[in-house]
């Protein structure tokens, strides 16, 4: 029963179960494809794009640039193609592109799926890439039939000229029409006439995963593959006092005990000999750099940067006269500690560095970055390193970090073996980096009327550019500042969603070592907590509902407003509810996504909250993969849900105390709510904003308004507790 | 050596008898469905059938399983209604915890075939699944359910 790949067949990994044979390779004309069986020739067919090609033997295969960890781009992607080339979804092979120019996202010029960028980003060339297909299998038709090429018409991967009652499949047509020219403005198809954008195919990667045969990072294996497990310091900045390497390398199995800036990596033929291994090398640690820093410390440090000047980010109109002015002034503030990733798949990688060249293997969200510091790390030049991106057990921002695989690299280059670097659940929690906490302080004005007039909005936090190596010019960073501060221009288009006259946000940035990285939505889902928490409070002060009261807010932004208003309308908004129970709704815009949630509360006795029914309206613009999309939200709302009422990483003595799951608590089954999501229909041709990281956004504070509609309380930290 | 039996096979495994049920499954069998999560019996990722009842194979050594017969993730045959329920509902996101998931579905149907809401949600209840299908695999499960009683199982 043992399954052991050649290198070569591991390059097509989890693909070969479906019966795909190529490989693929990047090369300066762009990306060549060969069957694995006989890499001499390439596989001849129409390949008018990186991104397709269409083979003589009538099958059409896709690449996908980016990292499939569970939002469903493996099938995403290959409809948006086959719609517009009008291939037959049968005939569709699905394959992993490696790293490649051509596969760098058009929105964040690098690859790398974050930002939920992947269809907002890749839609329309891709579409362009299938209609220039379309028109050259077309034309080839015409050309072989000595047709015109307006009689003839491409249906489900065949070309009909009606007249003649002749047709010809993409595969008879592949060859003739790779040597024409490749259209460079090909006729789109009506959005009525799509096939399987908008509408429901059942996801490619799904019957691999269900037979237990998906290939994660964790699951490669390669002949004479070795593991390695590290002894990671519990504080930040701790060196290692002592170790004992002998100890260690006496263990069965064990072959190299490692040093690597992250800790000292133990080498061994298994992952059990490894881990022993690990134990008897009896690693001891000095106290770190911070050794006083602990959960409180941490809060507090935040909390008192509040107090701190901090640097501007954005002033509109003069918040500070207006607040003078205002009839009602109302100041509050908010905390929002650090998570974990918590992936189900621990952070893992294997390599395998050669003379001549490095090949990688494992979960990565980001291939640009990891073939970069491949090549930095290994010593050799940038085509020498092949990523091979396995499937993703999530990914949440933390795979987008370098760190797992400069581990994986400088233990394959000590053992000159394929080594693969393996987490514990406790290295993962422990030595993530987390989403950052933040304090928040807002002070906002009405006029006579109730109207919002000023809002003067200060946030103290760690900075995330700086743990990517960069310096905060002038004190700002704009990942802290999303959802507050950012414009639809930019490629995280996460603009604050409320036109108010007099406005300001100031940024702290905390020095403190704990280290931080984008997770799921980044500080988006902290930010809204803030902000739609004070609108609530706000409306309160207004006394105006808060939906009417947002509203009043939003003034002409049409979009917004047809999402509050579906959501009130779909989600019992303002209907009665028993003693004990609420209802509270909150909004937020990022990715360019418009999404509102309505969250249905009941408080026990106990002060427990146990949420039951979550609403949700949103706009994305048009859904190409409705179903998908609707997961993307359900799995969005549960994960808020559980940050909102449970996540709080602990520290202790300069570094992480939290373990495992059974001190950092995630929610169950029982406690998941049921989940109702109202996708807003809107114009073919309106812009696609993101969808994978807008649900977690107003969750959180929505579920806080439902539990001060419930009990009168307001909660302004997370997570909540009563 | 140590003798088991996994899905149907005696296997000879060269390994200290204190070695975890799940480390040898997936490094000396390479049967890698049955997944790591936590090392520690808190997430279910690595749940497996011993003598057809769901256990998380990290916390079991090697050396317990004596005779008894193992099931993994990939011996529970393809056309088991819980794994054609799991792709009808397409309940699947990451898929990391799922074959845990549905190895304790699996073994919850055997035993009970109509089991009430409370009783779902209960049995599953220490799983951890990260991308919140929760929702989902309560569909699948309700399908497994009607799937196994059109198959008269």
């Amino acid at each position: 029963m043992t399954t052991s790949f050649s290198r070569r067949e591991f390059l097509i990994g989890s693909l070969a179960a479906s019966g795909l044979t190529i490989i693929a390779t990047v090369t300066p004309a762009g990306v060549k494809l060969a069957n694995a069986s006989d890499t001499k020739g390439e596989i001849s067919g129409l390949q008018p794009t990186a991104y397709f090609v269409v083979t003589p033997d009538d099958v059409v295969k896709v690449m996908v640039p980016s990292s499939e960890m569970g939002q469903g781009i493996r099938t995403t992607l290959p409809m948006i193609v086959a719609d517009e080339l009008e291939a037959d979804w049968a005939k569709i092979e699905v394959l992993q592109a490696p790293a490649g120019d051509a596969f760098k996202s058009p929105i964040l010029k690098t690859q790398l799926t974050v930002g939920s960028a992947s269809i907002r980003g890749w839609y329309m060339p891709l579409r362009k890439a299938g209609a220039a297909g379309r028109a050259m299998l077309i034309e080839a038709a015409a050309k072989k039939l000595n047709v015109p090429a307006s009689e003839c018409v491409a249906e489900k991967g065949i070309v009909r000229h009606e007249k003649s009652k002749k047709s010809l499949t993409y595969g008879q047509l592949a060859t003739e029409a790779a040597k024409l020219p490749v259209p460079q403005d090909p006729p789109l198809k009506k959005a009525s006439d799509f096939r399987y954008i908008g509408g429901f195919v059942p996801r490619v990667d799904i019957p691999e995963k269900v037979s237990g045969k998906a290939v994660f990072g964790y699951d490669v294996d390669l002949p004479s593959l070795h593991y390695a497990v590290l002894a990671r310091p519990p504080a930040y900045g701790a060196k290692a006092e002592s170790f004992d390497e002998k100890a260690a390398t006496a263990v069965d199995g064990v072959i190299k005990v490692v040093q690597t800036p992250f800790g000292i990596a133990v080498c061994a033929k298994s992952t059990a000999a490894a881990l022993k291994g690990r134990e008897a090398l009896n690693a001891k640690w000095g106290p770190g750099s911070h050794p006083d820093l602990d959960t409180a410390s941490l809060e507090k440090d935040l909390r008192d940067g509040l107090n701190k000047p901090g640097a501007n980010a954005l002033t509109k109109g003069e918040p500070k006269k207006a607040l003078e002015k205002a009839k009602k002034v109302l100041e509050a503030s908010y905390y929002i500690p650090c998570v974990a990733h918590a992936t189900m798949e621990p952070m893992n990688f294997t390599a395998y560095v050669q003379k001549d060249r490095c090949d990688l293997w494992g979960p990565t969200q980001a291939q640009t970055l990891t073939q970069g510091v491949a090549a930095q790390v290994s010593g050799l030049p940038l085509e020498k390193v092949f990523v091979n991106t396995t499937l993703l057990g999530c990914g949440l921002g933390r795979r987008a970090r370098p760190d797992f695989v400069i581990e994986a690299i400088i233990a394959s280059k000590a053992l000159g073996k394929p080594v693969k670097v393996l987490w514990s659940r406790e290295e993962d929690i422990r030595h993530d980096f987390f989403r950052a906490p933040m304090a928040h302080q807002i002070k906002a004005g009405l006029d006579d009327k109730g109207n919002l007039i000023a809002w003067a909005h200060k946030t103290a936090t760690i900075s995330i550019l700086k743990g990517f190596g960069e310096t905060p010019k002038d004190g700002i960073d704009g990942f802290a500042l999303l959802g507050l501060v950012d414009s639809d221009d930019s490629p995280t288009r996460s603009p604050f969603a409320y036109g108010i006259p007099n406005f300001s946000v100031d940024l702290v940035l905390s020095d403190l070592p704990v280290p931080v990285t984008p997770w799921r939505s980044v500080q988006n889902a902290p930010n809204a907590f803030a902000t739609e928490s004070f609108m609530d409070e706000l409306a309160h002060l207004a006394k105006k509902d808060p939906v009417e009261f947002r509203l009043s807010v939003l003034k002409d932004n049409k979009r917004v407003t047809r999402v509050l208003e579906t959501l009130a309308k779909n989600s019992n908004w303002g209907k009665p509810l028993p003693n004990g129970s609420g209802r509270g709704i909150a909004h937020h815009y990022c990715f360019g996504t418009s999404i509102a949630e309505v969250a249905e509360v009941f408080v026990e006795k106990d002060g427990t909250v146990k949420v039951h029914r979550v609403d949700v309206a949103v706009d994305c613009g048009p859904a190409v993969n409705p179903d998908a999309l609707k997961a993307q939200i359900e799995g969005a709302v549960i994960m808020a849900l559980s940050t909102a009422l449970f996540e709080e990483v602990q520290f202790a003595k300069g570094g992480v105390s939290s373990e495992n799951f059974g001190d950092y608590r995630i929610i169950r089954m029982s406690e998941v709510p049921e989940i109702n999501v109202h996708i807003i229909k809107t114009d073919a041709d309106a812009p696609l904003g993101g969808i994978g990281e807008p649900g977690v956004t107003p969750l959180a504070p929505a579920v806080a308004n439902a539990v001060f509609n419930a009990t009168g309380k307001r909660l302004r930290r997370m997570p909540l507790k009563l | 050596m140590i003798s088991i039996n996994v899905n149907g096979k005696d296997h000879r495994v060269d390994v200290p008898p204190d070695t975890s049920l799940l480390w040898v499954i997936r490094d000396e069998l390479k049967l890698t469905g049955t997944k790591f999560g936590c090392g520690v019996g808190e997430c279910g990722s690595c749940t497996v059938h011993i003598d057809g009842k769901a256990k998380r194979s990290c916390t079991v050594s090697v050396g317990e399983v004596g005779s008894a017969k193992i099931t993994t993730i990939e011996g529970l045959s393809e056309d088991h209604p819980v794994k054609k329920a799991w792709i009808e509902e397409q309940v699947v996101q990451c898929g990391y915890c799922q074959p845990g998931i549905m190895m304790e579905t699996a073994s919850l149907l055997a035993e009970s075939p109509k089991p009430d809401a409370d009783k779902i949600i209960g049995s599953l209840d220490d799983m951890i699944c990260r991308c919140g299908t929760h929702p989902r695999i309560k569909k699948g499960i309700r399908k497994a359910i009607k799937i196994m009683a059109k198959e008269g199982r």
